[in-house]
Order: C-alpha cells, then sequence, then structure tokens
C-alpha cells in the first residue's frame, strides 16, 4: 500500500486477518464492518447483528483482547490484530468456563445476545487472569455487571447471566464477593 | 444489515501525513478517531463525507499519558493524548490516583464496549445532537430536514425554535464541560503549524458549527492543570445508568486556599451547544467555605440562567429544575469530600 494513498470503497482491497488463530486473506470493500466480513465474507455467523448502531452489544467480538462492537468497526482496521469471536472461545472441544456456567445455569434465553455477552465478560475475567494492572477494582457483582453493560438481553435474563458470569469467575478463583452473599459453587456445585 | 455509504479512506501513521492530507482534501475530508460517533450517524446517512481520514495509526495520537514541563514552568502538567480510548484514559495510574474525577467522567461515557472504541478527542469534538437531527434519513425527510441540514438544502429552520438564527441542537459530551472548568488546554495541529486554545473557547455556541476548528485542524492532544488543591466533580443525568447521553450534566471544579474557595468553576452541558460557564454560581461560591446555603444560592443561580429546549429526552422545563438539583448535589459531594 503506498504511502497516504487512499483506498477507494468502490474497489476491492486484499486483507489478511487473523481471526481466532487463523489467518484469511480475503477480498473486501473498505468500507464494509468487521461484522458485515465476519458473517458475510468468512462465515462466521456466531457473531450476531443486532442494532448495528452501536447501541444493543449483540455484535462484541475481541480486538487484541479488548471488547468491541463489530458494527462499528471497519474489518480494514483490524489488519495485523488479534480478532476472537464466538467460535474461537472454546478450547477446540471444551467449552470456556464461562461457556460452560452459561449452559449450566440456562443463562441463554433465546440466545441472540449471548456470543456477545460471552466476548464482554471473557475480556472481564481475562484481565483477572493477567493481573492486569487496570484490574483494580475486586472482581464482585458490581464489577461484573459493569462490564456487560453494554449489551441488552431483551429476553431480561440478566440475572442468570450475571450469575453465570459469577460462577464461571469463582471456579476460576477469581470472585471476590462479599463473604455474606451466597457463594453460587458452594450451592451448584454441591447439589450436583 | 446497515452498511456505511461508500467513502474514500486515508489511514495516515503520522500527524504530518494527516495534516497533509486534511489539507489537500479541504472541506469534504472528515476526520474519523474511534467511530463510534460518526458510523452510526454515517449509517443513518446523517452524514455522508466522501472522504474519511481516521486518526487511529498516528502514532503521536497514541503516546502514553505522561508528565511535561511547559515553557521551562516549573510546573508539571499531565498530557492526555487525544488518541487514547476512553477506558485507556479511565483505567490510566496516574490519571486515577491524581485525577479521579476524569476517571469517573469517562467511565460514565456510554457503555464498557464504545469507552474501548471511542477516544477521548472524539469525545472532546463530539457532534452536537438534537431529536430532530438524531434520526433515521426517513424520519428526516419526513419533516423535511431541520437547519442541520444535509449540504446543499439551505433556509431550514430549526425545528425546535423556529424563530432561531441558529441551530440549538445540544452538545452532549460528558467530558467537554469538565475540560472547560479544569481551564485545560486544547493543543490544535494543521498544516499551518499548532496552536493552543481553552477549552471554553473551543466550543461554540451553535449546534451546526460547534467548534471553534477548522476541518483541517486535529486536536493532538490535553494539557491538564496542576492537580493540586483541586478538587473537582461532574454529575450527569440521563434515563439509563448504564447507557445514555447526558440530558443534562455539571462540572464543578474548586480551587481551594486552606477551608476557603479561592477559584470556582461552574460549567453545565446538554442544556445549549456549548458547554455554559455558570458565572453567578460561581460568583456565590469564591470566599465561602461551602456554607449550605452559599452552594443553595450557587444551585438556584444556575437554575434561572439555563434555558434548556425540547430538543432532547425528558421535558426541558423539568431538565431546567433539574439544574439545581444536580448542581447542589455536585457541591455537596465535593464539600463532603473536603472535609
Amino acid at each position: 500500500m503506498k504511502k497516504s494513498a487512499a483506498l477507494k470503497s468502490s474497489a476491492k482491497q486484499i486483507i489478511t486477518l487473523n481471526v481466532n488463530g487463523r489467518v484469511y486473506e480475503q477480498a473486501l470493500f473498505i468500507h464494509h464492518t468487521l461484522l458485515e466480513v465476519l458473517r458475510e465474507d468468512l462465515g462466521l455467523t456466531g457473531t450476531k447483528h443486532g442494532c448495528e448502531l452501536g447501541e444493543c452489544g449483540a455484535c462484541a467480538v475481541l480486538v487484541n483482547g479488548e471488547p468491541v462492537l463489530s458494527c462499528l468497526l471497519l474489518a480494514v482496521d483490524c489488519i495485523g490484530k488479534e480478532i476472537t469471536t464466538i467460535e474461537g472461545i472454546a478450547d477446540e472441544n471444551r467449552l470456556h468456563p464461562l461457556q460452560k456456567a452459561f449452559a449450566e445455569l440456562g443463562a441463554a434465553q433465546c440466545g441472540y445476545c449471548t456470543p456477545g455477552i460471552l466476548c464482554a465478560a471473557k475480556s472481564l475475567l481475562d484481565k483477572y487472569l493477567r493481573d492486569d494492572s487496570r484490574a483494580v477494582k475486586p472482581l464482585n457483582r458490581e464489577r461484573i455487571k459493569e462490564a456487560v453493560s453494554g449489551n441488552i438481553c431483551r429476553c431480561t435474563g440478566y440475572l442468570k447471566i450475571l450469575e453465570a458470569i459469577e460462577l464461571a469467575a469463582e471456579r476460576l478463583n477469581l470472585l471476590q464477593n462479599d463473604p455474606s452473599q451466597k457463594i453460587l459453587s458452594t450451592v451448584y456445585d454441591k447439589e450436583k | 444489515m446497515i452498511r456505511l455509504p461508500e467513502f474514500r479512506y486515508y489511514r495516515p501513521k503520522t500527524l504530518k501525513e494527516a495534516v497533509k492530507i486534511l489539507n489537500s482534501e479541504g472541506e469534504k475530508a472528515v476526520i474519523v478517531a474511534g467511530g463510534t460517533d460518526l458510523f452510526p450517524n454515517m449509517k443513518r446517512r446523517i452524514q455522508t463525507p466522501s472522504v474519511l481520514v481516521s486518526l487511529q495509526q498516528v502514532k503521536e495520537l497514541h503516546r502514553k499519558i505522561s508528565y511535561t514541563k511547559i515553557n521551562g514552568d516549573q510546573e508539571k502538567r499531565l498530557v492526555i493524548p487525544s488518541g487514547l480510548t476512553l477506558s485507556e484514559v479511565c483505567e490510566n495510574r496516574l490519571i486515577r490516583e491524581n485525577y479521579p474525577f476524569i476517571s469517573k467522567t469517562t467511565s460514565s461515557i456510554a457503555t464498557p464496549l464504545i469507552r474501548s472504541m471511542g477516544t477521548i478527542g472524539g469525545n472532546l469534538c463530539l457532534d452536537t445532537r438534537c431529536t430532530y437531527y438524531n434520526q433515521s434519513l426517513e424520519w428526516r425527510e419526513s419533516v423535511d430536514f431541520c437547519m442541520k441540514a444535509p449540504e446543499g438544502k439551505l433556509d431550514i429552520p430549526c425545528r425546535v425554535a423556529p424563530g432561531s438564527p441558529r441551530c440549538v441542537a445540544a452538545n452532549s459530551s460528558d467530558t467537554a464541560p469538565l475540560f472547560c472548568a479544569l481551564e485545560a488546554e486544547f493543543h490544535i495541529v494543521s498544516q499551518e503549524g499548532e496552536r493552543t486554545i481553552k477549552p471554553a473557547e473551543f466550543y461554540r455556541e451553535d449546534g451546526e458549527f460547534y467548534l471553534n476548528k477548522k476541518a483541517e485542524e486535529i486536536l493532538s492532544e490535553i494539557t491538564l492543570p496542576s492537580s493540586e488543591n483541586l478538587h473537582a466533580v461532574y454529575l450527569k443525568l440521563r434515563r439509563r445508568g448504564s447507557f445514555d447521553f447526558p440530558v443534562l450534566g455539571a462540572a464543578a471544579v474548586l480551587k481551594m486556599t486552606g477551608q476557603k474557595v479561592k477559584e470556582a468553576k461552574i460549567f453545565l452541558n446538554a442544556v445549549s451547544s456549548a458547554p455554559i460557564e455558570v458565572l453567578e454560581s460561581e460568583k456565590a461560591l469564591i470566599g465561602t467555605e461551602l456554607e449550605e446555603e452559599k452552594i443553595l444560592e450557587a444551585a438556584e443561580s444556575a437554575r434561572q440562567s439555563a434555558k434548556p429546549f425540547d430538543n432532547t429526552d425528558f421535558y426541558p422545563h423539568w431538565r431546567k429544575e433539574m439544574v439545581g438539583v444536580l448542581l447542589k448535589r455536585a457541591l455537596l459531594e465535593l464539600k463532603s469530600r473536603k472535609t
């Protein structure tokens, strides 16, 4: 690409994207968002399209570990970055602790908001797993609520969603809830 | 799928390259930083620029937040590069420790997903908002647009205040009133060179031409004043706690000598096209020890001076009443922190 040269919308450009550890070389329109490219060009339809205006969080994916809205991000701006979608969260056939907890607690009702919420929650837990200096506040219900506050669930199953993230965090020894609060894993894992 | 209109896209890597492109493309080029406000507007055909210049790759705008000494000044000042995301600013250790009110203000903007894309510079240059402007193309066509109309549509009156000579769309940036009250400095770069401007002069009381910044100029950095003896707060009123533009915001910054208020700066947003300074409220506080009756006096002055239009969520008369309530709460918070 020539220095200072403008990319034209009308012509496709060959762009290399790293999605879930796989390298895709694809001819893309530069005015297409990452959401359009993931779903329509790469066939990764796990990422959902909701409002497409940045209001609902259904299209959330991780770019270099940060949760972002793929509907407001140009695919061309993701060159050289690591993109993780819902399809890349599990470890081959082993579900991510978040996915496991969501399934166990029935935290997905219609499931449309779930991929975005799992991405936002994974980014939160990863920050605490890495012991990131930015993870300053204790990981508790309030912090979890804040992290998924950009993801709207129209089935309104918020309580189970928050509980499932808490359960996953607890199993990873990350939760710092007030000890007087009900500890989900002791209740849930004992029952099993 | 709602798709973006087509455009030519530049991704310069340096400020020099960026200002050169902006200079040669002229008025038709629009700067995009995080894109979280521009892209939704483009998807709804509110804005349809033919050329976009992205600041995402510009390395000077993504430096670390750090201290600098200005012109041999003995004081150290913190400099925030404009390309940092709102999350980066919010979570930064120097900001958290020395300017916690900036962390709190940035964390009140939009959602975590938007904060990890949207930049501090973008929020400071945020387009003004109005119920007649932030709508779909079909909706706007059905009322034959408004004063803040697409290019080529002239002589359309303001739909909110039909007699108004100017557009009354509201300033909806949460950081703008705080930075105005802090008397920070904005650094602006263009092909012609650099200039510095006070935030209070950066914003214009005109919803259509809301910034004292030419299309080819880039807001590059924000320099903060020393945090010593500085007490600041920004409170935001909105419908939903998790995600909304302000329907009213109140920023108060006090400089104290001992228990006494030496200087006071109070700015309101979302009641006008620019953050509005409330001089009467400031006067009511200077020299006081933030006694409750003085706080009430300052809050009442602000309530009287605010003239919100019917152009955002909630009724304007209720928002006017809330000006007093919100400013009272802001000042009481400062008082409780001080003691």
